[in-house]
């Protein structure tokens, strides 16, 4: 009982950070319509900041770990995404593809092939007993930080003007253009929003998740991969489906990795399988509801002029 | 269009890649050298198997590199020896383990595999359009990875498949190559083609005129997998050994970005590219271990370690941004074309 209790918990922390990673993505797709197949390499970029910082102060460390990421998703946002404003979805896509494989080519020639180590806080990993229940102390902080940022950003979006503009252009950028809002501010101001939350996750990710303490080229890209189509399956159109889509996938990767067996001889019944599974269970639910798990109402197949 | 200048657009690819592999085997070139060109057609094939799809349809897949990924390791587990069969892939299905067929019939059943699990996977999947298909094609190279990765009744699972026949000299990738460039230019000439091409240019105009969006692109994927699932066949019998890696994220990143940097919207693309970013990387491979001279001379040392993956990743991103079209922006071959460029660079 006290274990189920705890895959559960953590399960929730899981699809925090992935719902944290699906504002990031969300964000800017809603304001550029770009899928930023290269958002887990500017968590990447952080990881590799605070591991090379492990032996200076942990604030100096974390800041040093914002700087790096938003200087990258600046650089992003003006070497690539501005001259591809008027690309189809599939170069853009494609276009993220090569920066990501560049990122990731661009850390392996740097820093090696070899994991490094990224110390953040580590009295964080120590566990807190409630009521016979072992939690760590940073899978409290990650869903507190979490539910932070979305009150933060729910603020923004709904009470200054930055955030009106953000939610006019996402939803038809052509008028919200008409009527005066600066596309190139709310663009960058998106791009900005999302990197802090991939800084964030940064800092989260080596200590929430044991299996990412080692920084390497390739680091947050298993968790990308599985949140950009989380974000999908639950509606990329808007900012609360995708992230409930992104919640979700964790949720399942938790649970799963949780509850299945380690051992077995046929596809998905051990959890060597959890991919398979995961990404079976997100084939059947886009064939259901193509236009997105949380999404209400159904749009017109074909648009009409 | 006359059938004539219909055809050039066949021959001009298909003279291209004869050219390519004469080259490699005339021995003007380090022996060496003959793996890169082997890889390139090879290359040449994965991509036109993708273009079929992706250029005549319009809609981005993420998945055929499981259909290459099935075929490459059908082929290769059915060619090994039997008699290593224990030792290299222990675990196999009794029929897998106790049989073994050539290089030819190998093949065929890369393409059989491939075209009949890109039939069941499109039956539902093609229903599917925009992000939601490119995503759902994802999760099924997601699935097929998983479970080439771990399922050692089918292949050697997380090992390494060794002792493969490496069949696929330059011959066979010429002919290969050539093979899968002629069938997507049968297909995108047939009616069924130019109905889905149609259907990409306007879908809603195309079911307007009677057009069976779904199924046309349902046999565009099938196709497209068989295709895929030969080049697969190619791919292993080139290299000789095969990890369920090295048909997942890489390659998938690579071929999409050489279709993407020829041009989705063409054979002549589909090949420009695949034959540009190869040879980009082989000379940047070249320069990085200090073989050729010109760049020993201006660098005064070999280029640095590790600047072949950089150089690539740099050209693709570059290419995408400053010509979103591809460098063939979209178009076949054309005999009009070269001769209208040449008489430019002579006035000028």
């Amino acid at each position: 009982m006290t274990e189920d209790v705890q895959v559960f918990v953590d399960a929730i922390a899981l699809g925090s950070i992935y719902a944290l990673m699906a504002v990031g993505i969300g964000l800017v797709f809603g304001v550029l319509r770009l899928v930023n197949f290269a958002y887990g390499q500017l968590i990447m970029a952080g990881a590799y900041a605070l591991a090379l910082t492990n032996d200076q102060p942990v604030l100096l460390s974390i800041a040093l770990c914002f700087g790096v990421v938003l200087a990258l998703s600046l650089a992003m946002e003006f070497a690539a995404f501005r001259p591809l404003r008027r690309a189809s979805p599939t170069t853009m896509l494609v276009a993220t593809f090569a920066i990501s494989y560049l990122l990731q080519n661009i850390a392996l020639v740097r820093f090696g092939a070899i994991g490094k180590i990224v110390v953040v806080i580590p009295k964080l990993s120590e566990p807190v007993t409630i009521g016979g229940v072992h939690i760590r102390w940073i899978t409290i902080v990650t869903i507190l930080v979490a539910i932070a940022v979305f009150a933060a950003l729910t603020l923004l979006l709904t009470r200054t003007t930055i955030g009106l503009q953000m939610r006019a252009a996402s939803i038809d950028s052509q008028t919200a253009r008409l009527l005066g809002v600066r596309a190139n501010a709310v663009i960058t101001t998106a791009v900005l929003i999302s990197g802090v939350i991939a800084a964030i996750v940064a800092v989260i990710l080596p200590m929430a998740v044991p299996e990412r303490l080692l920084v390497s080229p390739d680091y947050a890209l298993r968790e990308t991969i599985i949140v950009l189509v989380g974000v999908v399956v639950g509606g990329i159109d808007r900012l609360l489906t995708a992230t409930l889509g992104g919640f979700t996938m964790g949720l399942a990767v938790g649970l799963l990795s949780g509850f299945l067996p380690s051992t077995g001889t046929w596809p998905f019944t051990s959890s060597v399988y959890l991919d398979g599974a995961v990404f079976m269970l997100v084939i059947i639910v886009l064939l259901l509801r193509p236009e997105g798990l949380f999404v209400r109402g159904r749009r017109a197949a074909v648009e009409r002029v | 269009m006359s059938g004539r200048r219909g055809l050039v657009e066949l021959i001009g690819p298909v003279l291209v890649l004869v050219v390519v592999g004469a080259i490699g085997s005339m021995g003007f070139v380090d022996p060496a050298l003959e793996v890169e060109f082997r890889g390139a057609l090879v290359s040449v094939a994965i991509v036109v198997a993708l273009y079929v799809f992706v250029g005549n349809s319009g809609v981005i897949s993420f998945g055929h590199v499981s259909f290459v990924a099935v075929g490459a390791f059908a082929a290769g587990v059915m060619t090994i020896p039997v008699e290593l069969k224990p030792t290299i892939t222990p675990g196999l299905f009794s029929l897998l383990g106790e049989h073994s067929v050539g290089n030819a019939a190998s093949l065929v059943l890369a393409a059989v595999v491939g075209g009949v699990f890109a039939l069941l996977v499109g039956v539902p999947l093609m229903r599917l359009s925009g992000l939601a298909a490119g995503i759902a094609t994802f999760a099924v190279l997601g699935v097929t990875y998983n479970i080439l990765n771990n399922w050692t009744k089918i292949g050697p699972g997380p090992l390494t498949l060794t002792t493969v026949p490496e069949t696929t000299g330059l011959l066979q990738a010429t002919v290969g190559a050539t093979a899968v460039v002629t069938a997507a230019f049968a297909y995108q000439r047939s009616r069924y083609g130019r109905k889905l091409r149609a259907s990409r240019e306007d879908p809603a105009a195309a079911s307007a005129t009677g057009i069976h969006i779904h199924r046309e692109r349902l046999w565009a994927f099938a196709l497209s997998g068989a295709l895929s699932g030969f080049a697969g066949g190619l791919f292993v019998h080139a290299a000789g050994t095969l990890q369920a890696r090295d048909v997942y994220l890489d390659l998938t990143f690579l071929t999409l970005a050489m279709l993407v940097v020829g041009g989705v919207g063409s054979l002549w693309g589909a090949v420009v590219g695949a034959l540009a970013v190869s040879a980009l990387d082989s000379f940047l491979l070249r320069a990085e271990s200090g073989e050729i001279g010109a760049v020993n001379d201006v660098l005064g040392k070999p280029l640095w370690g590790g600047s072949r993956l950089v150089g690539v990743a740099v050209f693709m991103a570059v290419v995408l941004v400053l010509l979103p079209n591809g460098l063939t922006r979209g178009r076949e071959f054309s005999l009009s074309r070269l001769r209208r460029a040449g008489q430019r660079e002579a006035a000028a």
